[in-house]
């Protein structure tokens, strides 16, 4: 019955969707107040019905009930409720209705939180959110129903995919979606704006926040999944350019363009065509990624069931959103010529430099995604695109990026004096190579690459110091404190994400040149030594959990003779689906992490044991985590709200204008 | 409306066509490099007699197919019914390759175990399953360690080789057979390679 409910409630959604999608859009035309008024609450029940939809869903898994199709087979009775209540998205259908409940809840949030809009405006914002839900939930119910019933029901079910069963993956899809479904706002302002004709420096003003947390979540839920690779799937790495986090990388590397492309829009008027169109490619990348990851067109490790129909379905859905609003775009986007002029010494131009190549880096990406693809339909062969092409491709592309991106914050708008601003920066800019350069003689690794990533990392930390002092110095006579005070919140945002990027780039270079790797073959009472530590291999013993049958090693890590710990990698099988699994043990520190994983076990009683040293691999998430800080700290900015203000009170003003 | 802002609308549409055949192609099926290659030789014991060997130049002069099974793997129950059914019309004789029996079962745990006492509880085991399900095979040959799966390039359990009467294998089969795969692909190969001979 409960599902029944569920299923009854997800149409009603739909339903709901379909007029929040028309009725809005109809009345900005025909600028009637009674239309454009249905599109909040229509919004709100929208969201209110999918939400008891995924309850319901939730329910079934919860009480076990095995006559629901995916209930049988993503659960288990036996499954800790936790990875009950998490197996609800961990599959094609539940992740799907969690899609379209974050596009939900989005929506739900511009009705909250952009009162100040204009009614026109944000009844067409509504309306194209309206479209998107529309095409989501049919989408669900038709192809890919959650509620299918498996009748009759089975006694037990298949259980969750154990690489599913862990805490990484309780958060990492509801916050990738959320950053990917966020850029709906974007685009949807993107397109109410393309559609009224109205792109000013108030619809930038209005989108930046929106883009900026989605861009948070975006990150974060990245960073999530990256550490949940490392940890979970025992092989020590933490990006592997599979074609799933391809996907949600390309729409975070244009997201980022279109965070910067709005703030020169915002502050100048400049680039409007092109802040629109990122707009548009953002979220049409979200969409690709959903496209890529939901019909199996691309083999990955992440890979679901695959079924023509849902690919050619949301074939479709893609080619009609994103279709339409190009065209839209090409109809409309002469109008959006001219703005600031600025000259080829300027802000302006750093950040548009930076915009086209974060661009053709996100463009690059997708071409190596797709590369397979393109050359089977062409009947060229079969081929996979790996890592060595995306890293021949992204070094060089990221280089000029992150050289740009400490640079530009230091000239002013619209026009600047380059030799000035070169004669201030240039000993940063020697000291950093120095720096790199040493430091990479220092751990004796002195290639390239390792020079290269060093001395891109000192000069970002080093050139953000530098921006700290003279925004700082820019006072000057004033207390410290109030200097510290004048300084806004977005400029804060704007210097830890740098700054987060910096340390990522120390994260990244030390773990790609100096991590080392071991396997051995371990019997009680043997020992191993890597990169300084010596491992005591104390033997195995069982340790079976509520699902799963495990050995569990038991592992002395010393060091200098000293013990600095135990670990105890497990070695599981899930027995529903008699899935073997493994479960790294880490000895986690600032500077390094020790990481260990349990193999097979051999006839003779030994077991082979793989040993990796990953030196400041915590420093990547840590660079995550601050450029997710920098994100909230931008969208935090007061200014925000309190134009926000002004614009409610214009708003007014412009209706009791309209009504005299 | 100006055409250079029409480009992005035209490589979007090419990509498009590109998505859409895509959809109509299977990146899963990755060509064996072991095809039109001879079948990496073997000589193991048999699972009904295991104190006998059997060797795959036996089968020369036959078109035969090798079935990869376990009686642990879960997918090989579902396309085991059509494997006796062909085995009642006499379709083509199947080889069975007793994958791992033991120790490829998540459940058991063969830490110390020797492998004389893996061999026999893996032959209690593959001919209790037989014996429960049905026997389709010519017969069984066991890879305890699984070491001819290796050779053979076998990833998942079931799997099938087709293999003519030189020894070569022809055609690879990933996964359960199924009745249309069994119809569409396996037995037209198998009439085709009897012709030639």
């Amino acid at each position: 019955m409960i599902p029944e409910l569920g299923h009854f409630a997800l149409i009603l959604a739909l339903v709901l969707s379909m007029v929040q999608a028309v009725v809005p859009l109809v009345g900005a035309q025909r600028n009637s107040a009674a239309l454009m008024a249905v599109g909040r609450p229509a919004a709100q029940g929208q969201f209110f019905f999918i939400l008891f939809s995924y309850v319901c869903l939730t329910w079934a898994f919860i009480q076990s009930d095995f006559s629901v199709q995916l209930a049988a087979s993503n659960s288990h009775s036996e499954t800790p409720l936790m990875y009950k209540i998490t197996g609800v998205w961990g599959n094609h259908e539940g992740s799907l209705l969690l899609w379209a409940m974050s596009l939900s809840l989005w929506t739900v949030a511009v009705t909250v939180f952009s009162r100040h809009l204009p009614d026109a405006f944000l009844a067409r914002v509504l309306g194209v959110l309206g479209l998107v839900s529309a095409g989501f939930i049919s989408f669900t119910l038709v192809t890919s129903n959650p509620f299918e019933r498996l009748l009759p029901g089975v006694a037990e079910g298949r259980d969750l995919n154990p690489l599913l069963q862990d805490p990484g993956m309780i958060i990492h899809p509801p916050l990738l979606y959320m950053g990917y479904v966020g850029f709906s706002v974007a685009f949807a302002f993107a397109i109410a704006a393309l559609l009224s004709g109205r792109l000013d420096a108030a619809w930038a003003r209005w989108s930046r926040p929106w883009t900026t947390v989605a861009w948070v979540f975006l990150t974060a839920g990245i960073a999530v999944g990256s550490g949940w690779a490392y940890y979970e799937l025992g092989w020590g790495g933490w990006w592997f350019w599979d074609p799933v986090e391809n996907a949600s990388f390309m729409p975070w590397l244009l997201g980022t363009a279109l965070m910067h492309s709005l703030a020169v829009t915002e502050k100048r008027g400049a680039f409007r065509s092109w802040t629109v169109l990122l707009a548009i490619g953002a979220f049409s990348l979200s969409l690709l990624g959903t496209f890529l990851v939901r019909s199996g067109v691309i083999t990955s490790v992440h890979a679901f069931a695959t079924d023509p129909k849902r690919g050619l379905y949301i074939l479709a859905l893609l080619v009609i959103v994103i279709g339409a609003s190009l065209l839209l775009y090409a109809a409309r986007a002469n109008k959006l010529m001219g703005g600031g002029s600025f000259s080829l010494v300027s802000r302006e131009t750093s950040l548009l430099a930076n915009n086209v190549l974060l661009t053709v880096a996100s463009a690059s990406v997708l071409l190596g995604t797709l590369y397979p693809l393109f050359l089977d339909a062409l009947n060229l062969g079969k081929i996979s695109v790996g890592p060595p092409y995306f890293e021949a491709v992204f070094v060089p592309l990221m280089t000029p990026v992150v050289v740009l991106m400490m640079f530009g914050p230091f000239l002013r708008w619209k026009d600047d004096d380059l030799l000035a601003e070169v004669r201030r920066v240039a000993p940063i800019f020697v000291a950093s190579v120095a720096i790199g350069v040493g430091s990479a003689w220092a751990v004796d690794h002195l290639t390239w690459r390792t020079v290269l990533g060093l001395s891109l990392a000192a000069w970002v930390v080093l050139a953000s110091l530098r921006l700290l002092a003279r925004r700082l110095g820019e006072r000057a006579g004033a207390a410290a404190g109030s200097r510290l005070r004048s300084i806004t919140a977005s400029w804060w945002g704007m210097w830890l994400a740098h700054l987060g990027i910096g340390i990522f780039i120390i994260g990244v270079t030390m773990v790609g040149s100096l991590d080392r790797h071991l396997d051995v073959r371990m019997k009680e009472g043997q020992r191993a030594e890597l990169a300084g530590y010596t491992f005591v291999f104390r033997g195995a013993v069982d340790a079976d959990g509520p699902n799963y049958d495990a050995a569990r090693g038991n592992i002395e890590l010393v060091r200098d003779g000293r013990v600095l710990g135990v670990l105890d990698p497990e070695k599981r099988v899930y027995r529903a689906q008699g899935m073997p699994m493994t479960e790294a043990a880490l000895d986690i520190g600032v500077f390094r992490d020790v990481y260990v994983s349990l193999g097979e076990q051999l006839e003779d009683g030994s077991w082979i044991v793989s040993l990796y040293y990953k030196p400041f691999i915590s420093w990547i998430w840590a660079g995550c985590v601050l450029m997710g800080l920098g994100g909230i700290f931008a969208a935090a900015d007061r200014r925000y709200r309190r134009l926000a203000a002004r614009d409610a009170a214009a708003a007014v003003g412009g209706r009791v204008g309209a009504a005299a | 409306m100006k055409a250079k802002f029409l480009v992005p609308l035209l490589l979007f549409f090419g990509l498009a066509g590109f998505l859409a055949f895509g959809l109509t192609l299977n990146p899963r099926e990755v060509p064996s490099p072991l095809i039109d290659k001879p079948a990496p030789n073997f000589r193991l014991a048999r699972l009904d007699q295991p104190d006998k060997t059997f060797a795959l130049e036996e089968m020369r002069g036959e078109v035969w197919l090798l079935n990869v099974w376990a009686s642990w793997c879960v997918a090989c129950r579902q396309e085991h019914p059509l494997l006796v059914r062909m085995a009642e019309q006499k379709l083509v004789p199947v080889v069975g390759l007793n994958y791992k029996e033991v120790r490829g079962d998540g459940a058991i745990s063969v830490r110390g175990m020797a492998l004389e006492a893996e061999t026999a509880m893996a032959v209690e085991r593959g001919q209790r399953w037989l014996k429960e399900h049905g026997d389709p095979y010519l017969l069984s040959v066991m890879d305890i360690d699984g070491r001819i799966g290796i050779d053979f390039g076998v990833y998942g359990v079931p799997e099938t080789f087709l293999i003519d009467r030189e020894g070569r294998i022809r055609y690879k089969h990933i996964g359960p057979i199924t009745p249309e795969s069994l119809q569409g692909q396996i037995m037209p190969k198998v009439e085709e390679l009897r012709r030639a001979g």
